[in-house]
């Protein structure tokens, strides 16, 4: 699934909604119920932000008897990655780093 | 690898030293762990070696490459694989009065395939960490 590089950003704009995110990304699936203990906002409230973040794509509900795991999908991220951005930071840096050793080297 | 909907990188700088050093630096192993990576790097086409990187979370740090021109102090190339990104790296050395123009191209970014997709799956705890800043610069 596909998701404009806008709409990505919008839903992670929020902190809180940020803060699920990362949450889920980082310990993996996890209930509403779950979240909502560490998040400090109410279960309504986090049920909300998770359904902006699935419209997103961010994330994916499992349903499983009365519960709703949710796991993060950080392929959405993928519009927002840009090789190109990285490799160009990559290479100025490993050019210095040449330079250095150039100097420090015999002719 | 199909030249079609990919892209280049290229970045250019001219160095006060001579091509044969430079070609020294980009080619033995020892003194290109010193700026690059740690590697088994062999200046012999068809060779198969590795970059190695420290290893992190979703990325073990490893680059497969295959060593594909070999021309002394002029053009070195290799293969440059990683985490789906197929890319080919070619150093180009050009003498100038005062030294040498050093050119490296890194060919084959594919903007909507693969690569990106594992690359955010790598990528994603570093994107967001930069992912405030960039908010605020939208509003």
């Amino acid at each position: 699934m596909r998701t404009a590089p806008d709409e990505i950003f919008k839903s992670l704009a929020d902190p809180t909604r940020r803060a699920i995110f990362e949450r889920l990304s980082r310990d993996g699936e996890q209930t509403v119920r779950t979240l909502t203990d560490h998040s400090g906002v109410s279960q309504p409230a986090v049920s909300k932000h998770l359904g902006v973040l699935k419209h997103a794509g961010l994330v994916r509900a499992r349903h499983s008897g009365r519960e709703t795991h949710y796991s993060a999908q950080p392929r959405a991220l993928a519009p927002l990655v840009d090789w190109m951005s990285y490799y160009s930071r990559f290479w100025h840096d490993k050019f210095d780093q040449l330079e250095d050793l150039l100097k420090r080297m015999d002719q | 690898m199909t030249t079609a909907a990919t892209r280049s990188l290229v970045i250019e700088r001219e160095m006060p030293h001579p091509p044969e050093k430079i070609w020294r630096a980009l080619t033995q192993g020892a003194l290109i762990k010193e700026w690059l990576m740690d590697n088994d790097f062999q200046p012999v086409v068809g060779h198969k070696f590795n970059f190695r990187a420290p290893p992190m979370p979703k990325w073990n740090g490893i680059i497969d490459s295959e060593v594909l021109v070999i021309e002394p102090n002029k053009k070195l190339s290799y293969s440059w694989g990683s985490l789906g990104l197929e890319s080919v790296v070619v150093w180009t050395l050009v003498p100038t009065k005062s030294g040498t123009l050093v050119r490296m191209e890194q060919s084959g970014f594919r903007p909507d395939q693969e690569a990106n997709y594992q690359g955010a799956n790598y990528g994603w705890q570093k994107f967001i960490g930069g992912l405030e800043r960039v908010v605020g610069e939208l509003q």
